[in-house]
């Protein structure tokens, strides 16, 4: 029973948040040892950066202003990020649980604990009754390592990472319609694109630097779609903004469809020689006019046919998604209906005119392809698939019946551990406590586990479960690559070397394997080594790395895979010759008839629940919950509320409310906002405990990609 | 980069404070951000509007400074006060229209932008122009504002009876030449009917 022994006050005390405000040696003109031009650790657009370093301890930043994506711009997030480095609360050396929390402990006791416990575990109940969860915020490598480590070394199929609960029913779209999973655009074509369609992207504050693509492309004269319950900062001089009821894509994607169709304003040149299936689409859109979309969405007809003559006609175009579309049980089926609109257009693979999914997290590309998701091999192959199958079990020199099958997703884990299947958890760059919903569930479901190992760098609310806490690296402790929201491979540099006993991530994984008895195919010397052999994988892959070296990525400042070969310079723009990635090189339109969300408002929950980021934070707020200058900026989540659904509840202003679930409940600020939709509550999900909006939200899953469904439920408000 | 000016455009801000994240970073500002973020009016917009000092041609700040503490430089700088000479009076932070000026109580001085004195003359770009992510805030050649933008830049600000000429340029309509500032209309604007009109007709479906 991992249950905690100190409580979180003492928690606090010991092992964080902390605030750190100031860098190492004080604010006073430090000249640094070197600069070093590496990236942001955090959202999926990955700006470049130069990381100031003197006495191994990174002191501050200085803009890189040669990147090419972001030229030297960052959010507060990259401005600050600096600062968890040398922070009071960094993990120095493994910690093992005991009656006081917990004590450091050696490398030796550490891993040998951490091993025989998955040795007693797998040999008790089976090999998949141990789990693993990865992270999307780590390097290529490490994704790819870990994914190895769990197949060949555990030899368990329960492996999946924290990218299930981010944009895997966009990835599954994208593969259903396009046949493959990336942006088909580089994010250089926004500013080329006349119309754009921002659909349940918060974009001025999850991927802040794109504003100024979707800005200089209204300089150039395209006229903005913003699509949102909430007027957020991207959405406030948009041309046209369509206020969404929560949980109703898909019904709005139709409707904008219907009125193309109706006007003529489709490429059926296009449709008939690229794509599949424009006919059960065009039946199926019959009755989505403006009026019947209206009564499903709550955005008004006139607004719809107004989309659509911005969208239609357009000559050239781009749209973008992100979580608010995708965090639904019908995710899939909205980022579907969505490419329809794209496909309908023929616009898509032509410089200023195609689609993509915005990533949210900094490996959230790369940190899908190379293996550590339940169903997937490296090079974005297919677990199932025989010959992807034994292409990489002769890869790895395994048998390929030794390789596991498709495993439990993120969210299934949990259930699994719930039902008593799943003993036994190793977790790394993984806050499920705070990021997973119902986490009064997750949080039981954490204290039945037998055992569960942890690597991380600071202790996290999901960390003090531990029995065995293995102190790993910071992004910029190791050398690597991350592939960006718009398929683009970077280099990280290693600015400093870990502190204390801490280990880079991928030697813990690799001594744990070694320990576990596969040694022979875990010695690496470097991280170098981990790529040319995660790039050799990828060989003939949907997602080919093959072309890339580390010297390459560096020199070209970035390679979008496909790669397929070293004089290959990489593929920025997707479906350049029409041909989608199909067998036979045809798109596929899909006919989603509009479906509730899984919960959905009634006299009792009569309020719609939605969550969502802010700026200055980052995911579960594990690193940015600890950096002062941040914290300070927007310090504890609050219920955004319309004032008529205020003067309802009667609250003014300032007041505390209940937010209240089936499933859980929180007393936070209210903040009276013109800019939401009088129908829905909006909490940030960063925090933990009992101002935790996972709290509140619903494990209803996609039936196809299993995305938890955050972005809607059903609450009431009340006055606290 | 001599030619190089300030342009800040309000309408692309997104509020995401990076430029006083930023501003803090800078060496010689040691923590402390010379750039206001102001949060216009939260409950009705997510509008917010960057402030960084305007650096007047004939600086009101430095006018009523009594101690005679505010010093502009050749290439039309305005500096924060002379710690020799600054009594902390505060008549600058009165008296400025575009309200820049703070006093810091911790070292009893006005401080306030410089546009980064510091970086601008060894060849950079200020701070905050560079992290901006909107590039609501851009540092650059007056021909290429006019060419990449479709507002144009106005350095000209009347308040009633005075008339301000400034260094910075503020993104403008294409037709505005000056920009006018009445300010008791503005103090009134909170209480607009139109406010409330203009949202319901956002949220059509308002029935809660």
């Amino acid at each position: 029973m991992a249950i905690p022994t100190l409580d979180e006050t003492q928690f606090i005390n010991k092992f964080g948040p902390h605030l750190n405000y100031e860098p190492p040696g004080g604010w006073q003109d430090q000249k640094p040892d070197k600069l070093v031009k590496t990236h942001c650790c955090f959202c999926g657009v990955q700006c470049g950066i130069q990381l100031k370093v003197k006495d191994n301890k990174v002191v501050g930043f200085e803009p890189w202003e040669e990147f090419p994506v972001n030229h030297g711009m960052l959010c507060p997030k990259g401005v600050k990020r600096y600062l968890q480095n040398e922070h009071p609360d960094r993990l120095l050396s493994p910690l093992i649980r005991d009656n006081n929390g917990f004590r450091p402990a050696t490398w030796d006791e550490a891993l040998n604990c951490t091993v025989h416990a998955i040795q007693r575990i797998q040999e008790r109940y089976g090999r998949d009754a141990f789990a693993v969860l990865g992270g999307a915020s780590m390097t290529n490598e490490k994704a790819y390592l870990l994914g190895k480590f769990a197949r060949v070394a555990l030899r368990t199929a329960n492996i999946d990472y924290n990218g299930r609960l981010c944009m895997v029913s966009a990835g599954a779209a994208n593969k259903m319609a396009l046949g493959i999973d990336r942006a088909a655009n580089p994010w250089s074509d926004i500013p080329l694109a006349k119309a754009i369609i921002l659909s349940g992207t918060n974009l001025g504050e999850c991927f802040p630097i794109l504003t100024d693509y979707v800005w200089r492309a209204r300089d150039n004269g395209a006229k903005i779609i913003v699509i949102d319950p909430r007027i957020t900062p991207i959405a406030r001089t948009a041309d046209l903004f369509l206020p969404v009821k929560p949980g109703r894509d898909s019904a709005l994607a139709n409707g904008i469809l219907h009125v193309m169709i109706e006007r003529g304003w489709i490429d059926e040149g296009f449709i008939g020689c690229h794509t599949e299936g424009f006919d059960q689409v065009r039946e199926l859109i019959g009755k989505y006019s403006p009026e019947f979309t209206e009564a499903i969405t709550g955005v008004p007809a006139a607004s719809i046919v107004r989309a659509a003559e911005i969208w239609g006609p357009a000559e050239t175009s781009m749209l973008l998604h992100a979580r608010g579309v995708e965090h639904q049980v019908k995710g899939v089926e909205n980022c579907l209906s969505y490419i329809n609109l794209v496909l309908a257009s023929g616009r898509i693979g032509k410089p200023g005119c195609g689609y993509g999914t915005i990533t949210g997290q900094g490996n959230g590309q790369g940190g899908r392809e190379h293996g550590q998701r339940c169903n997937q091999l490296p090079g974005a192959r297919d677990i199932e698939n025989p010959e992807h199958r034994r292409f990489i079990a002769d890869f790895w020199r395994v048998q390929e019946p030794d390789l596991p099958h498709t495993g439990l997703t993120a969210c299934e884990i949990f259930n699994a551990i719930e039902s008593g299947k799943i003993k036994g958890l190793l977790s790394i760059s993984f806050n499920p406590l705070v990021s997973i919903p119902d986490a009064n569930r997750t949080r039981a479901a954490l204290e039945q586990l037998e055992f569960y190992g942890c690597i991380d760098f600071f202790l996290s609310e999901s960390g003090r479960y531990a029995d065995v806490v293995l102190a790993g690296s910071l992004q910029e402790e190791d050398e690597g690559t991350v592939t960006t929201g718009e398929g683009r491979c970077v280099r990280l540099r290693q600015s400093v070397s870990p502190p204390g006993d801490a280990r880079l991530d991928w030697q813990i994984i690799a001594d744990l394997a070694t320990r576990l008895g596969a040694h022979d195919y875990f010695s690496y010397g470097t991280a170098e080594d981990i790529f040319l052999e995660l790039s050799a994988a990828t060989k003939g892959g949907i997602a080919d790395y093959s072309g890339m070296t580390y010297s390459k990525i560096e020199n070209n400042m970035g390679v979008f895979w496909p790669c397929p070969s070293p004089d290959h310079p990489g593929t920025p723009r997707l479906f350049e010759d029409g041909r989608f990635m199909h067998d036979d090189g045809r798109a596929r339109f899909h006919a989603c008839e509009y479906r509730p969300p899984a919960e959905d408002v009634d006299s009792e929950y009569p309020i719609f629940f939605t969550s969502g980021r802010v700026v200055s934070q980052y995911l579960s707020g594990n690193q940015t919950r600890r950096i002062g200058a941040l914290v300070d900026q927007y310090p504890e989540p609050l219920c955004e509320m319309h004032p008529i659904l205020a003067a309802r509840v009667g609250v003014t202003q300032g007041d505390q409310v209940r937010v209240k679930t089936r499933r859980g409940e929180i007393v936070v600020p209210v903040q009276i906002v013109k800019t939401i939709r009088p129908d829905t509550v909006f909490v940030p999900y960063h925090w933990p405990g009992k101002k935790s909006a996972n709290l509140l939200t619903n494990r209803a899953l996609d039936p196809i990609s299993k995305i938890p469904e955050y972005k809607v439920c059903a609450c009431r408000v009340e006055r606290a | 980069m001599i030619d190089y000016e300030f342009f800040i455009d309000q309408s692309r801000c997104i509020g995401c404070q990076a430029c006083v994240q930023a501003c803090m970073e800078c060496d010689t500002h040691r923590g402390r951000s010379m750039i206001h973020l102001e949060v216009i009016d939260r409950p009705v917009s997510t509008q917010t509007g960057p402030v960084v000092c305007m650096h007047c041609e004939d600086p009101v700040c430095a006018q009523v400074c009594p101690a005679d503490a505010i010093k502009q430089t050749e290439d039309g700088i305005v500096h924060s006060s002379m710690k020799s000479r600054c009594i902390g009076c505060s008549n600058c932070v009165l008296a400025c229209p575009f309200g820049v000026p703070r006093y810091v109580a911790s070292i009893d001085q006005m401080m306030k932008c410089d546009m980064c004195f510091d970086r601008t003359s060894i060849g950079k770009k200020p701070m905050c122009a560079t992290v901006c992510p909107s590039q609501a805030l851009y540092f650059g050649p007056p021909a290429e504002i006019e060419r990449i933008r479709r507002e144009r830049p106005v350095n000209e600000f009347r308040f009633s009876q005075q008339v301000v000429k400034t260094k910075v340029n503020v993104m403008a309509g294409p037709e505005t030449n000056v920009m006018d500032f009445d300010v008791l209309t503005f103090m009134s604007g909170g209480d607009d009917p139109m406010n409330d009109l203009i949202h319901l007709s956002v949220w059509t479906d308002h029935r809660v």
